[in-house]
């Protein structure tokens, strides 16, 4: 147990796999952890290795920028070139490739496209460029829509007529219905996500227990956290029960943030369906401004393409935002693909779990495996 | 951009507005605080930042903590931060 040196609380981290390792006995595990925060904790820390061997942790569909398809950053990249335009994003979003390249690309052929930190920033853009027309690129799960939300009320407020929201916010229920409903996978509980949940509270997850009999325990981002929480998934499991527990009680209740939801209720409709990369369409699972906020589409505004394409053939990312893949296990992982030369999405944001293990886990992995030769023990 | 990084209040300069100033490890910006009207936010209180907006409260023990595993992102970590420098809402 080397890497628990390095926690806040090594005795805890000690005392909590050794209950982990006593619940779990000699079954397999296999638990999702849907957020992406949670993968990049996991990677960075080697839990994966701190965890006996028969307790597997697969990683989910949970970020953002991982799950948008090639099609929506080409639409992205034909609204950065309209005349006229400046083009806000944050900045995870500029180096995501799209069919000809990314947003970056699109800034070095000479669009005027901005990185921003905040919605709110991007609607100042707006203000301070009365002669152009300024398009924010949303994108985030229930965490990051409602500071779109409070944006769209704001820019009406303030009159504002040039200024519109690509809108690409999604939910965080229905990929991990899609995920349950996939056959590919045979999953024992979930990792809750911890931020999206502070906004949505834990009712929406009431289903994996009660339609799939899983159970789900939402989690924290410190590496205590999870290990406090995959002993939970396991304490459940003993009992006989599947439910929905609060491990991130310290920061999630379990209503939510009412004030944020009402908001979205407001500006935001759900769309019928959406494309997820990897994941095909899932029906009710994003949002688009709603009708009395179409004068900040820029769906309504611009009559854009609507591209699809098929995602890039050598990218694996659909089976590994599934959790069928581990990053190392895509053919082009560290190789054709890395964080600079970026093929699929999962390698771009810092929660991509292709990203968080080529930074982290390799590390770890190749410090388990020389571990393990030496103690004869597999890694 | 998933982060969350704990901020103090240190002042409420547009109450009508929800915008308050937090400092975030030393670096002060104007945020939103709309997320959090129903229960309100005063000097002295931490929040979770995300985006330019607070989206949860939280306690002392809880901001430290949080930011102490923040930090140890690394490069994350500071391009977090030097966003967060470059925005100039309100
Ligand atoms: S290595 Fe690259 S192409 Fe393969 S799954 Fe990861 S991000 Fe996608």
């Amino acid at each position: 147990m080397k890497f628990v040196d390095e926690f806040r609380d090594p005795a805890a981290a000690r005392a909590l796999v050794r209950a982990i390792t006593d619940l779990a006995g000699d079954n397999e595990y296999k638990f999702m952890e849907v957020c992406g925060g949670h993968t990049h904790t996991i990677y960075r820390h080697g839990l994966e290795h701190i965890l006996p061997p028969n307790i597997e942790l697969v990683h989910g569909p949970g970020c953002p920028v991982c799950v948008i398809p090639m099609g929506r950053v080409d639409d992205a990249m034909w609204l950065a070139e309209q005349p006229d335009v400046i083009f806000t994003t944050f900045g995870d979003m500029m180096r995501v490739p799209g069919s000809r390249g990314s947003l970056l690309d699109a800034k070095a052929r000479g669009a005027d496209v901005r990185f921003v930190y905040s919605p709110l920033d991007a609607l100042k853009v707006a203000v301070e460029n009365p002669d152009k027309h300024v398009v924010f690129f949303a994108v985030g799960f229930e965490t990051t829509a409602p500071s779109t939300a409070v944006t769209l009320v704001r820019a009406k407020a303030l009159g504002v007529t040039n200024f519109s929201v690509f809108c690409n916010h999604v939910t965080i229920v229905p990929p991990i219905k899609a995920i349950l409903e996939s056959p590919d996978l045979r999953l024992s509980g979930f990792l809750g996500p911890g931020h999206v949940s502070t906004v949505v509270g834990t009712a929406p997850y009431r289903f994996v227990p009660e339609v799939y009999g899983l159970p789900i325990v939402v989690a924290g981002f410190e590496p205590l956290d999870i290990l406090a929480s995959v002993h939970m998934l396991l304490r459940q499991i003993r009992d006989g029960r599947a439910e929905v527990e609060n491990q991130y009680s310290r920061v999630v209740r379990d209503e939510g943030n009412v004030a944020a939801l009402k908001l979205l209720g407001e500006t935001m409709e759900l769309r019928p369906h959406f494309e997820w990369r990897g994941l095909g369409f899932i029906s009710q699972s994003a949002l688009k401004v709603a009708t009395a906020f179409a004068d900040f589409d820029a769906e309504e505004r611009f009559s854009m393409p609507g591209i699809r394409v098929a995602d890039p053939k050598a990218c694996q990312c659909g089976e590994v935002l599934k959790g069928v893949l581990k990053p190392w296990e895509c053919k082009v992982f560290g190789t054709a693909c890395t964080p600079e030369t970026p093929i699929g999405t999962c390698m771009v944001s810092p929660e991509g779990a292709c990203a968080a293990y080529y930074n982290f886990g390799r590390l770890h992995r190749e410090t388990a495996i020389l571990v393990g030769q030496g103690q004869g023990a597999d890694a | 951009m998933c982060l969350g990084i704990p901020g103090q209040v240190v002042e409420i300069v547009d109450a009508e507005q929800h915008i308050a100033v937090v400092d975030v490890s030393g670096v002060r910006r104007a945020i939103s605080v709309r997320l959090l009207s129903e229960q309100g936010v005063s000097v002295g209180d931490w929040v979770l930042v995300h985006v330019g907006f607070a989206m949860a409260q939280i306690d002392a023990s809880e901001a430290q903590m949080t930011l102490d595993q923040v930090k140890k992102m690394g490069r994350d970590y500071t391009d977090e931060m030097d966003a967060f420098r470059a925005s100039e809402i309100a």
